[in-house]
């Protein structure tokens, strides 16, 4: 039974299209599948080989621009991006885990974080070539959802089988074998330095990828969109914890979550605090609901302390103990 | 035929020189004793062997060839295996994914690594724990799983660092036996053990070594009755037994 | 030659302020082994308490060093208590978490702030947050002045303090060797409490003495984390002498920068200084000289 439960989830994913027909909902499964993406890819480097990514929005921001940049320099489809971005991204990849890697210690997660802020001030700062601040504006090719809907569930399902695939070969025990301990690896015979430029290649592949699509889809980005460190890179952080660090489908609950989350907080409470002000009229309330949608951000730094805390292998990794949690006579049932 | 050679090994950490000027050879197919008291430099020299840091002069050679600098990872693949006195195990995979990982090193696909990794369990006798996470095995265990996994690798020389320190008697006699066997099945061993009971009675030859630098070498009589080996390292007791 | 001259005295003056903020830095470093990616945030959180008192209730900046400083104090041994020390006992995949958490400390402080204070700049004025005085041909402004010798006083307090008392010779124990420091009977926990609480009050005296010269609004923290990071890269990680450098180095090349090059590169030098060292001297200013 346990064996058919993505088969069933991927029909019902292929029907939710033609069932619910509202644009919002296919926008909001739309960025679920393009985060199914970036938060697979942070999982190979981090979760699956140990090395902790603040960078993400890098690769992300290059495959976009480079989908964005192809359109606006030569005039060719921003889909070609499709294929480039993701290259595109393991060229920025290579040089800095080529750098990196050959150090110990925080200097990789530091490092991936100075590359998201380099990445934006030179996108801020070439202006000839990214028309900086003012940012790439592109025709969208399709006018419904739909396209774009399968489009991204495609990404989203080539992710989660390619990363499943990957783990299962050579390179999936190599990856798990460096998180767990680096100098037994070694002494393994497995070569820890090219291995994690493999993982990180990947994983900037997958997210750059992501981002081509981020431009497709929005038509538009700028330097403070697509290489946000709150938005991108730490979003891509929490998509990976919350749903599972080293899990297969960890990444798509993530992305579930962290999207509805987003919303939640977008939207004021799911429209909450604005009805609350038009109920009250009273303008302290209008000022917090305005307060509120922008406060997604906070509530994101909660759950980020919050999910550290109590649930570090996230929901599919700490399942067991969520379950322990929320039903205690569960957990005995099973352990008897 | 002479498998390994050590030729003027120095290691200096900072000020402190670990290791002064060692050298050796082993026998093709011997066991090979390093002994030493605490601190005298033992794993480090076999931290020097896979390259885990660069020596600081000195060179060392193996199956005719200097392999001195040459990465950890290719030392591995070379030929020469080796266990951690503080064991690693890849703590949250199972006992047969460790072996797995390891085993990938010689194998040419997944199958192929699976059946080294099952052949070498049985022969290491650690198939019954396959399915535990490694983190969760005793000590006594989790030093098999290493011998485990580094014979993954297909090694032609072993070294093995205190293999036995921390197990109980019966224990350390199934570590002998497994020893012996490995050494059998054609691989020859440099062993670094504080049990006398173990390193006096497998060894073929021993290298006494004390502040980085040898006092003694021979076979384990010889070296037993060493007058500076019995003060430096064998102590009292020894020396009356 | 006085464009140069004025430029490092300008350099050096902001090095002794960075050397401040790296030194809370270095010693959490030290001790935790983390690096605090809240370190900007907190500092901001200290800028705030000094616009609050100066601007509601008058206190001059300086004089509420002694208000901000037990506050940052107090606000950095309750992170330490409640957020990062329970993370020593859970059981994760990833080595990173308490970086992590404290990234996310650093949103929850920004985003406050902004809740109660808006995004709007802030500033403090005082009679001397313009006033500049001129020794040749050189100008120095009386409130950089001022805050490079309070800085130098802390650094100075610093030192003394690791070296002479049995508290900061117990964290100096830890952050060197800890579990040595657990067999001498050092209570480790205390210690990483301690550290955080100390990192935290030197980075917001930093803060509050830039008050008077600088502007402030709620995302200012982020790039002195950066900076604060580059400066610890650069001196070592974990080493308090070598952060002296580190602020230093990085106050000069901002200062020569911002002059030869452009302003609006300010950032990004740190970050060019970060990856240079990351390719040329891993293991910061610490290799070179062993301190
Ligand atoms: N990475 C290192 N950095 C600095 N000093 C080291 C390092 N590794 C070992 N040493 C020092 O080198 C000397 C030799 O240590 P080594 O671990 O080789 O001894 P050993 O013979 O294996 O001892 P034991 O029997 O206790 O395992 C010791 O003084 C030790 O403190
Ligand atoms: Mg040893």
């Amino acid at each position: 039974m346990k064996k058919f439960i993505p088969l069933i989830i991927l029909i019902v994913l292929c029907l939710f299209p033609v069932v619910i027909q509202n644009a919002y909902y296919q926008h909001l499964m739309i960025l679920v599948f393009i985060w199914v993406a970036i938060g697979s890819g942070w999982n190979v480097i981090a979760g699956f080989t140990g090395q902790v990514s603040f960078g993400d929005a890098a690769f992300f921001g290059t495959g976009a621009y480079t989908a964005g940049l192809l359109a606006h320099h030569f005039h060719i489809s921003a889909w070609w991006g499709m294929a480039f971005g993701g290259f595109a991204a393991m060229a920025v990849a290579f040089p800095f885990g080529w750098i990196c890697f050959r150090l110990r210690g925080p200097y990789f997660a530091l490092a991936s974080l100075a590359l998201n802020e380099v990445c934006r001030h030179i996108a801020t700062i070439a202006e000839p070539l990214t028309q900086g601040m003012v940012g790439i504006l592109i025709m969208p090719t399709f006018l419904s959802k739909i396209p774009y809907y399968y489009i991204a569930l495609a990404l989203a399902v080539l992710s989660v089988v390619f990363v499943q695939f990957v783990m299962k070969s050579k390179w999936g025990y190599y990856f798990l074998s460096i998180r767990e301990d680096q100098d037994a690896a070694e002494s393994m015979g497995i070569d820890t330095h090219k291995y994690k430029m493999v993982s990180l290649n990947i994983a900037a592949f997958l997210t750059g990828m992501a981002g081509a699509l981020f431009m497709n889809y929005m038509g538009f980005i700028d330097p403070e969109v697509v290489f946000s460190l709150h938005d991108i890179s730490i979003m891509a952080i929490l998509v990976g914890i919350i749903g599972g660090v080293g899990t297969i489908y960890g990444p798509a609950v993530g992305a579930l979550v962290m999207v509805a989350v987003h919303e939640f907080f977008r939207t004021g409470f799911f429209g909450l605090f604005k009805g609350l002000a038009a109920m009250t009229g009273s303008d302290a309330m209008i000022s917090v609901a305005k307060t509120i949608s922008h406060a997604h951000v906070l509530g994101f730094g909660i759950l980020v302390v919050l999910v550290i805390l109590y649930l570090p292998n996230g929901i599919v990794g700490d399942w067991d103990k969520l379950v322990g949690k929320i039903i205690p006579f569960k957990k005995k049932e099973a352990a008897s | 035929m002479i498998l390994f050679e050590l030729k003027n090994l120095v290691k200096h950490f900072g000020g402190l020189a670990a290791v002064q000027n060692v050298s050796f050879q082993v026998e093709k197919g011997e066991i090979f004793g390093l002994i030493g008291p605490n601190g005298s430099g033992k794993t480090t020299i076999f931290n020097c062997i896979s390259n885990y840091f660069p020596v600081t002069s000195g060179s060392i050679h193996f199956n005719g060839q200097d392999i001195t600098g040459l990465k950890t990872n290719k030392i591995c693949k070379a030929g020469i295996g080796r266990t951690f006195q503080v064991v690693k195990p890849l703590g949250r995979l199972s006992v047969l994914d460790n072996v797995i990982a390891a085993a990938f090193s010689k194998a040419k696909n997944k199958k192929e690594a699976h059946d080294i990794a099952m052949e070498t369990l049985e022969f290491c006798g650690l198939m019954h724990r396959k399915d535990i996470i490694a983190k969760s095995l005793p000590i006594g265990e989790r030093k098999r799983l290493e011998i485990t996994r580094s014979m993954a690798t297909r090694p032609e020389l072993l070294l093995l660092d205190e293999t036995a320190a921390g197990l109980t008697p019966t224990e350390v006699d199934v570590a002998i036996d497994l020893i012996k066997k490995i050494r059998d099945s054609g691989v020859t061993i440099i062993i670094v053990e504080h049990i006398m009971k173990v390193i006096m009675t497998i060894s073929d030859r021993i290298h006494a070594i004390n502040f980085g630098q040898t006092i003694a070498h021979g076979t384990p009589k010889e070296v037993s009755n060493h007058k500076a080996v019995i003060e430096a390292y064998l102590g009292e007791e020894y020396a009356h037994s | 030659m006085d464009i140069f001259l004025q430029t490092l005295v300008a350099g050096i003056l902001k090095g002794g302020l960075y050397g401040l903020i790296g030194i809370g830095m270095s010693l959490i470093m030290g001790v935790m082994g983390i690096i605090n990616l809240a370190h900007g945030q907190l500092m901001m959180v200290a800028m705030y308490i000094t616009f609050v008192l100066s601007h509601y209730v008058g206190i001059d900046p300086y004089l509420s060093l002694f208000i901000t400083m037990p506050s940052l104090f107090l606000l950095g041994a309750l992170i330490q208590k409640y957020t990062l020390n329970p993370l020593m006992e859970v059981d994760s995949i990833l080595p990173e978490n308490q970086v992590l958490m404290t990234v996310g400390i650093g949103m929850v402080l920004v985003e406050t702030s902004r809740f109660i204070f808006t995004s709007d700049y802030k500033s403090v004025q005082t009679s001397y947050s313009d006033a500049t005085f001129y020794l040749g041909e050189i100008s120095f402004s009386v409130a950089l002045v001022i805050a490079f010798f309070i800085a130098i006083g802390f650094t100075l307090f610093m030192f003394w303090f690791l070296l002479k008392t049995d508290i900061g010779r117990s964290i100096r124990a830890t952050a060197q060797d800890k579990d040595a420091a657990l067999l001498m009977g050092v209570d480790s926990k205390k210690i990483t409490i301690i550290t955080f609480g100390l990192g935290a009050a030197l980075v917001g005296a930093a803060g509050t003495i830039l008050m008077p010269i600088y502007y402030l609004f709620p995302d200012i923290g982020g790039p002195f984390t950066r900076k604060a990071f580059v400066i610890t890269i650069l001196g070592g990680l974990g080493s308090t002498v070598g952060a002296i450098f580190g602020g230093l180095t990085l106050g000069l090349a901002e200062a020569f920068g911002a002059s030869y090059i452009g302003m609006a590169y300010d950032d990004m030098i740190g970050l060019i200084i970060f990856i240079l060292v990351l390719l040329f001297l891993p293991g910061g200013f610490k290799r070179l000289t062993k301190i």
